[in-house]
């Protein structure tokens, strides 16, 4: 049960019981729809990018505590930056949730380290990735929305 | 014979009116079931994916490959003779399994997924014209709506999709205003895989003969866990899996009869399946051959036979019986969990138990079982438009087998107590 707390810590069940900047977003201007054909687990990350700045960030959807709690701590960490410290967060945060069990957990990742444990559980390592792929999309899109999956 | 009569019911268990079933000595012949994950023994209750394979399912398989191996059909040799005589005795022991007519009327092919594809490919594609009708239903797993879907797509006919209750049964009066002069297939599973009602499959048969429509049945989640007799179902085809049936994964079966199959063209070519090749002219082999290009699973074939053996040797009546009281068991225990609903409250069910939760997400329960050394399955289990209808993304499932033990049923329980625990 213990390495069990390591993956469902207080924050993450926090951020999935209350999830942060979850529903619409009014005056987006970038959009995108994740899927993990996988699970099922469908979610929509809304931005507002304003001179290569995310103004403000949303998103909506059904997912398991760990995509939620994800998509959650995303959204608080990226608004406010600029588009490229965004992209770099989502790598460094790749890098986290896929490096071995003893890999490093940057500093600069703050509070989004708490979803480290997801390393140990290979089969819910998508389940942590699904907000980023799909800000990632979003990012890149114009104003259409565009769709991508984990596969 | 496995079954003993034992007096009074296992603890903890409800008051079982049917014989009990010799659990023990069945879980003896399942060397996997002794293992331990997570420092706990191993529960595993995921056996609509993948049923655990009998020591003689193993042994067969590999005494195959130290004794006999070769490649079938047209060899001279010693060797030859017996894998052809092994795989063609497997295709034997699938005709008694199914009580098939004839052994031709068995095909071998990869899993009920493939047998449904070939349907599809060499019946339906042929034959359906724009706005022809094929019947399915809201029931039915991936793997039997993806195909006429495809063939639908292709040939410009349509799909009608029965219905069902809130409860997880098929509306028979809506299927029966869906057959027309336009259905020219029904396909229908005869087990839900998420939900585990058991379809009226000798009734759906019945409607759609009546109006000259014939059918097939996607036995995957029905042959593992009852008796199927397909001359009595009087169905025109009927797929099933070998892994699911306590044999090996690569190897399935399509039964079909034989006037339906005999006019049927090849779907694959190659080896084997045919009886003379020219510069211009090809002719096929009669059934099955036919549908059996190139060299085939031989050792899974020898491992379904091994496989179909063993269940020959216990009382399957008594099985089925035992797979649906620990369901049903464990459908009591798990609905005095504050917070969790099991989804399909059908009549007539098998061994399969979807149960949801207000707190947790289905892969956060199937995380914190697994640890706790209970196998499940989350997700959609192949079947969205299942899940649209119930409205809900996703289920945990929990699916029982004959060796699963009502003490098993409780660990299941006590660990989606944890889940709460966690989750609030």
């Amino acid at each position: 049960m213990s390495d069990l707390r390591e993956l469902y810590q207080e924050v993450i069940l926090d951020h999935h019981r209350r999830p942060r900047h979850f529903g619409p977003l009014p005056g987006a201007n970038h959009h995108a729809e994740g899927l993990n054909p996988l699970c099922g687990d469908h979610l929509t990350v809304h931005v507002d990018v304003e001179d290569g700045v995310i103004k403000d960030v949303s998103f909506e959807g059904a997912g398991c505590a760990i995509s939620r709690a994800s998509a959650s701590l995303m959204t608080d960490a990226v608004k406010g930056k600029r588009v490229e410290e965004a992209e770099e967060m989502l790598e460094e945060f790749r890098q986290m949730i896929t490096s071995g069990a003893d890999g490093p957990v940057e500093a600069g990742l703050g509070k989004l380290g708490v979803l480290c444990g997801v390393r140990e559980y290979p089969s819910r390592v998508k389940c942590a990735s699904l907000a980023w792929h799909t800000l990632h999309a979003a990012l890149e899109s114009e104003t259409e929305t565009v769709t991508v999956t984990t596969e | 014979m496995r079954v003993v009569a034992r007096a009074g019911a296992p603890a903890g268990a409800p008051g079982l009116q049917q014989r009990a079933f010799d659990v023990a000595s069945i879980r003896r012949d399942f060397p996997i079931l002794e293992r331990h994950v997570y420092g706990q023994p191993l529960v595993y209750l995921d056996n609509a994916a993948t049923a655990q394979k009998p020591r003689a399912v193993i042994d067969a398989i590999s005494n195959f490959y130290l004794v006999s191996n070769a490649n079938i059909h047209r060899g001279v040799h010693r060797l030859s003779e017996e894998a052809t005589g092994a795989y063609e005795g497997a295709r034997a022991a699938v005709r008694r399994f199914l009580n098939a007519r004839e052994a031709r009327e068995i095909v071998f092919v990869r899993g009920a997924t493939e047998a449904i594809n070939l349907v599809a490919q060499a019946y339906a594609r042929p034959l359906l014209r724009p706005d022809d009708e094929i019947v399915v239903s809201i029931l039915e797993h991936h793997s039997n709506f993806v195909p006429w879907k495809m063939a639908a797509e292709a040939t410009g006919a349509r799909l009608r999709v029965v219905p069902m209750t809130d409860a997880g049964e098929l509306r028979l009066d809506e299927y029966e205003r869906l057959l027309s002069d336009r259905t020219r297939l029904v396909a229908i599973g005869h087990v839900s895989n998420a939900l585990g009602t058991v379809n009226p499959v000798a009734e759906i048969v019945r409607l759609a003969h009546a109006r000259g429509v014939p059918v097939l049945v996607d036995g995957a989640q029905a042959a593992p866990h009852m008796r199927v007799d397909v001359q009595a179902l009087d169905c025109d085809f009927y797929a099933f899996s070998g892994h699911k049936t306590f044999g090996p994964t690569g190897i399935g079966v399509l039964y079909g009869k034989a006037e339906l199959m005999d006019p049927m063209p090849p779907w694959q070519g190659g080896g084997d399946m045919i009886s003379s090749v020219t510069l211009d002219e090809v002719r096929y082999a009669a059934l099955p051959a036919k549908f059996e290009a190139g060299t085939p699973d031989i050792a899974g074939a020898v491992g379904l036979a091994a496989a179909i053996e063993y269940l020959e040797g216990i009382d399957r009546d008594a099985a089925s019986a035992h797979e649906a009281a620990l369901a049903r068991y464990a459908e009591k225990r798990l609905s005095e969990i504050a917070g969790v609903t099991v989804l399909g409250r059908a009549a007539q069910k098998a061994g399969i138990v979807s149960f949801v939760m207000s707190a947790a997400h289905p892969h956060d329960i199937g995380t914190v079982l697994d640890r706790e050394g209970v196998a499940i399955r989350t997700g959609h289990h192949c079947c969205q438009p299942l899940m649209h209808r119930l409205g809900v993304p996703a289920t945990a499932r929990a699916s029982f087998a004959f060796y699963n033990t009502f003490e098993e049923a409780d660990r299941l329980a006590a660990a989606v107590a944890r889940v709460k625990e966690m989750f609030g």
